[in-house]
């Protein structure tokens, strides 16, 4: 891997970034809509119900994992729609860049922007609402990480289905967090799906992170073995998008995809 | 010692299901020669030069740059290689500079602050260093095309139809550039062109194709009379409706 190639990769998203807003805005926007909406519903929450347990803690916990999620995941299919968009894969894959080297800058892209939007999230949950990360105690290290890696896996994994089935295919990228969140148990325990739901949701590294979030929350510990589950799985993840990236990339130097890629050469 | 070829293609074939697209063919080309490579839509041009540029990948055959294999050494090879094509602008939505920028770190160009500054003074872009390439006239976006192109000096230099938006005032200036850096580097030239008046001016070889196969080649001063026809455009005409007579002869 050739560290140039990648600061080359990361530098062409960082001059689109630079001065423009609309590529700016929905770093923070997003993130910021989430954590005022979930943080008033909270304070309403904690206003009228007699139950003891921290509306903030369980809620803006697990919409703010959720969002690091989504968050790294949109930061990397963005991140790989600009090529789409501006029909840049001939000129990139004529170079000396490899397929690691150009997933690598992607990754290395959506984790800046992605962390920016994290950073104003923890403030702005902590500044209005009392959020905390430090409320989960050594486990927000593995539940950042199971999420981040779940986010990278995931939005590579849309990249490559834009890049076999092309443009139209868009709307893969957008849909998959809104389904995915029921089987992963954002907001509610996974016992309480149907044995079919419950089956997937086995197989999505973030469920273990809710688990464990809600465990903490009742005064338990969260489970060694439920969040090494959920990053091995993530780690499986990672690998599994690499690898379905790299066929899907050969297929297209094969079929003269990549060569003639556009809105109009591919359904 | 007689010195590695730029591009060595043997028994090179692409086929698309029950469609050959290019069928076994094999070139050189060596290091200061500019080889044209000629023929009518289809007859395989493009995909040729997208399996040398690596993006397409050949059912058959095998591509060395510079003696170094394309399938096993990708990276090294297209590190000395570059191109121009009318259907490749750079990106729009970065300016310039920009652009040869990130390109110039994508293949590796040392000195690169003085290479981006000559390269904007000698095709005349110092005046739209930090617009947007998108809002740059077709003309423009050529020479800008043609600066990367050569940001890197490369060894192997692909143009495919480099000219063809260029007023011919414009596009002598470029011809002239180009030949300048191969009298200059050294560099071996890959030229596809419609334009037969500029493939007689500026290539010392010349590759006719035709339903993917090369069906002559020689000095395209020369091969039309050798032929029997008046001027290269009318041997142009003779490949691409009559390629059955020209084999037979």
């Amino acid at each position: 891997m050739n560290p140039r190639r990648v600061f080359a990769v990361v530098l062409r998203q960082l001059y689109l970034m630079k001065g423009s807003a609309s590529r700016l805005l929905p770093i923070f926007v997003w993130v910021a809509v989430d954590m005022a909406l979930w943080g008033f519903l909270t304070r309403y929450l904690s206003a009228v119900a007699v139950s003891r347990v921290s509306f903030s803690v369980v809620f803006l916990g697990a919409i703010f994992f959720w969002d690091v999620f989504n968050r790294i995941m949109v930061g990397v299919s963005m991140a790989f729609f600009e090529d789409v968009w501006s029909r840049n894969f001939l000129n990139f894959f004529s170079t000396p860049l490899s397929v690691s080297e150009y997933l690598a800058g992607l990754i290395l892209t959506s984790l800046a922007a992605g962390g920016a939007g994290i950073a104003v999230m923890l403030a702005l949950g902590s500044a209005a609402f009392g959020f905390s990360i430090s409320n989960y105690g050594l486990a927000a290290g593995p539940f950042l990480i199971t999420m981040v890696l779940f986010g990278v896996a995931l939005g590579t994994t849309a990249a490559a289905m834009v890049l076999r089935l092309g443009p139209a295919a868009e709307w893969f990228a957008w849909a998959m967090p809104a389904v995915l969140s029921p089987f992963a148990g954002v907001f509610y325990p996974v016992s309480l799906l149907p044995g079919w739901m419950r089956f997937f949701s086995k197989f999505l590294p973030p469920s273990y992170v809710f688990e464990a979030l809600r465990r903490i929350v009742g005064g338990q510990r969260p489970g060694v073995a439920g969040l090494a589950a959920g990053g091995a799985l993530a780690v499986v993840d990672v690998l599994l998008a690499g690898a379905f990236f790299a066929w899907v990339w050969r297929y297209a130097m094969k079929t003269g995809l990549l060569a003639r890629y556009s809105a109009e050469s591919v359904s | 010692m007689p010195s590695i070829p730029a591009l060595a293609a043997s028994g090179l074939s692409k086929r698309y299901g029950d469609v050959l697209a290019v069928g076994g063919v094999s070139f050189e080309v060596a290091p200061g020669e500019i080889v044209g490579l000629l023929g009518p839509n289809g007859a395989g041009k493009t995909t040729i030069i997208s399996m040398v540029l690596g993006v397409l990948e050949p059912s058959a055959g095998r591509i060395l740059i510079q003696g170094k294999d394309i399938a096993a050494r990708r990276s090294e090879a297209l590190e000395r290689t570059n191109f121009a094509a009318v259907y490749a602008p750079l990106p729009g939505n970065l300016t310039v500079r920009e652009n040869l920028r990130v390109f110039g770190l994508l293949y590796g160009a040392p000195r690169l602050k003085r290479r981006i500054e000559d390269l904007l003074d000698g095709f005349d872009l110092r005046k739209f260093a930090d617009s947007k390439a998108g809002f740059l006239s077709s003309g423009e976006q050529t020479r800008l095309g043609l600066a990367k192109a050569l940001i890197n000096e490369p060894s192997l230099l692909l143009l495919d139809e480099p000219t063809a938006s260029l007023d011919p005032a414009t596009a002598r200036e470029i011809r002239s550039k180009i030949r300048e850096f191969v009298r200059r580097g050294g560099a071996g030239v890959l030229w596809t062109s419609h334009n037969m008046h500029e493939v007689a001016e500026v290539c010392d070889r010349a590759l006719f194709l035709s339903r993917g196969q090369i069906l002559l080649e020689g000095d395209p001063r020369r091969l039309p009379s050798q032929h029997g026809k008046a001027n290269l455009e009318e041997l142009f005409i003779a490949v691409a409706r009559e390629p059955l007579s020209l084999e037979a002869a």
